[in-house]
């Protein structure tokens, strides 16, 4: 498939021009977050009657007249949620892969030098795995991994997706940014996801958080996304972490603004969009607590308005009750049963978890919560051809 | 009971085709293919998990033969181009599945408005495979002329965006789309109510396919049953002869009336 043919294999410090990377870096998120705190309630109803909101919509929602009208908010997302998604939730899990690490990031349990149990799974151990996982009825399955580029090489990526294509529909990566080359033998692989979150927006808290590694390049990670569109991967998933920075908004807008960008620049492209509010981990990483439970409900409500056709994510980092409460207001995709430690679904690894999961439900158990709660839970929704 | 509906040489008792994604759970698909009364239900491949114990597949009735009463339509949702389409197919066929395929070529995730020129050309490879094409397609006439002309066995001209409730936006396509084909025409996408469904068998469409409205209702077996009426009573009054707008509105002449 050919999109627009740009040059994305420079790994330069700034972002290639003609990439959503750099529609990103072009947006005025200073005045649009200044336009949150002088939205008024017209704005907030523009927001919410508009059938194509635009970013200065989206910086309405979040304002505090918007939290006013928290419940109207609500109802207008689940509604359009309902009219594009249906009952529906797509439900996958996380495969860990590895938690060995060069990269030195202050709030990852797998940051280099924290004093943790480690390892790396064999192809037999990943396949092993995903037979597992399978057997406990997942279909969709994500490939996360600590960066380390010789133990979990693009070679041994790529074994691990060949290893896996016959076992499982649906195959997404969460690793170390690539070239547009590795993402396209990942994609004949039998990959078609690529998650990539930029951990902040922000370059300054974004370089104040990334001590060490190849992570630390702000742009190659920026428009890593872009380069996983060009080879060809037809879902993107993309992210910030709550909790890095002390203001959510600006986050929240940034993030809609690239979500907004891929679509438009990568417009066979799905995406998926998630805003994690981190959890503590190993390191005595303590987030500050960034994000009341209300303004995490205006947030999503927010997020389903302005991307009415994105996939929104909400990891198991949030506590079951919580869950199953913002299910309504625009989550479509949520991992379940999730171990985040390598080896965690055939045995007990002992290698330590990248975080700390809230909502400890096995996949039968979240089927079963979504049943009761009226909705489809969707194991299945890719056929490779 | 309405007048049947044939398609290549199949005859269907209804003129209503269900979509089974969106709704809540199996059972409820299943009380809804019952209510609709539909003979045709179409399932996305990507969907189907054969070896899953509660497959969706499961929701529907009979033996998934072309004979069966309800007669199971795969599409091929998540195809962006020719080559994935017929892959898709042929994958269908591999499982067993009946060689009917409702062809849907999509490659904007968002709209999900199919491109014309892939459906033409995977419509030509999929007929010459033998398989039997319903090609949901963009309200085209001419372009619903070239898919007939590619042996397609319906056309499937969309009403509006998929999923958007926003009824018969593209009626005046619609309407000549009608009056050319020579294969049966069936609306797909957009109907958002049931007076949408009759508007469309009004103006002479042959069938209509519905998935959003009735999958997402509060009361999805109700709705279902909503729209089977409704099908039926605008190919009834389709049959019956409809009055000609402005033919019975004859003005009391309220501007020159003071003459009298």
């Amino acid at each position: 498939m050919s999109a627009v043919p740009v040059e994305l294999e420079s790994r330069g410090r700034n972002v290639p021009e003609a990439t959503a990377a750099a529609d990103v870096v072009a947006t005025d998120l200073g005045g649009l977050r200044a336009l949150v705190d002088r939205s008024t309630d017209t704005d907030v109803a523009r927001a919410l009657a508009t059938p194509h909101p635009g970013l200065e919509d989206f910086a309405a929602l979040l304002s505090a007249p918007a939290a006013d009208r928290l419940e109207d908010l609500a109802q207008v997302a689940h509604r359009r949620t309902l009219q594009r998604f249906g009952p529906t939730m797509r439900l996958y899990a996380p495969l860990y892969l590895s938690n060995e690490c060069v990269s030195v990031c202050t709030y990852c349990g797998f940051s280099a030098g924290n004093d943790i149990a480690r390892r790396t799974l064999t192809v037999d151990e990943v396949a092993a795995e995903a037979a597992e996982l399978r057997r406990r009825g997942l279909r969709h399955v994500l490939l996360v991994s600590a960066e380390h580029a010789r133990l979990v090489s693009k070679d041994h990526l790529v074994r691990c997706v060949e290893r896996l294509a016959p076992l499982l529909p649906s195959i997404a990566v969460e690793v170390q940014v690539w070239d547009t080359a590795t993402y396209r033998r990942l994609l004949a692989a039998g990959c078609e996801g690529v998650t990539v979150f930029q951990e902040t927006y922000d370059p300054e808290t974004y370089a104040a958080v990334h001590l060490k590694g190849k992570k630390r390049n702000y742009a190659w990670r920026l428009a890593a996304p872009d380069r996983a569109a060009e080879a060809g991967m037809r879902r993107l998933g993309i992210g910030a972490l709550l909790g890095l920075t002390s203001d959510w908004r600006t986050e929240a807008i940034a993030l809609t603004a690239h979500a907004r960008a891929l679509m438009r620049r990568w417009w066979r492209t799905e995406v998926t969009v998630a805003l994690p509010r981190l959890r503590p981990a190993a390191g005595d990483y303590q987030p500050a607590d960034p994000i009341t439970d209300a303004a995490f409900a205006q947030l999503l409500c927010a997020l389903r308005i302005a991307l009415p056709d994105a996939g929104i994510n909400l990891s198991t980092r949030e506590p079951a009750h919580l869950r199953d409460a913002l299910v309504p207001l625009g989550v479509t995709t949520m991992s379940a049963g999730s171990h985040t430690e390598p080896g965690g679904y055939a045995a007990d690894s002992g290698a330590e978890p990248q975080f700390e999961i809230a909502d400890t439900r096995s996949p039968a158990e979240m089927g079963k919560a979504l049943r009761a709660a009226g909705y489809d839970p969707v194991w299945k929704d890719w056929q490779r051809s | 009971m309405i007048d049947p509906l044939l398609i290549a040489g199949r005859e269907l008792r209804s003129r209503l085709f269900l979509g089974t994604g969106k709704f809540p759970s199996n059972a409820a698909l299943a009380a809804t293919i019952e209510s609709t009364g539909t003979a045709m239900v179409t399932v996305a491949l990507r969907r189907v998990d054969l070896t899953a114990t509660d497959d969706i597949l499961d929701a529907i009735p009979g033996d998934r033969s072309v004979g069966a009463e309800v007669l199971l339509l795969t599409n091929t949702s998540g195809a962006i181009d020719a080559g994935e389409a017929v892959r898709l197919a042929r994958l269908a066929r591999a499982a067993g599945l009946p060689r009917w395929i409702k062809l849907e070529v999509t490659p904007d995730p968002r709209y999900l408005l199919p491109d014309a020129v892939e459906t033409l050309r995977a419509a030509e490879t999929l007929v010459a495979e033998g398989f039997t094409v319903l090609p949901y397609c963009p309200a085209d006439p001419v372009l619903c002329k070239r898919l007939e002309e590619a042996g397609c066995a319906a056309v499937m001209p969309l009403g509006s965006w998929i999923g958007s409730n926003q009824g018969l936006r593209s009626r005046g396509a619609l309407e000549i789309i009608v009056e050319q084909a020579t294969v049966p025409v069936v609306v797909d996408a957009g109907l958002g109510a049931p007076s949408h469904a009759a508007e469309a068998m009004e103006i002479g469409a042959d069938a209509v396919l519905v998935n959003t409205a009735i999958g997402t209702a509060r009361d999805p077996v109700a709705m279902g049953r909503a729209f089977r009426l409704a099908v039926e009573a605008g190919r009834a009054g389709r049959l019956a002869g409809l009055a000609a707008p402005g033919a019975v509105a004859a003005a009391s002449s309220p501007l020159t009336g003071f003459l009298a």
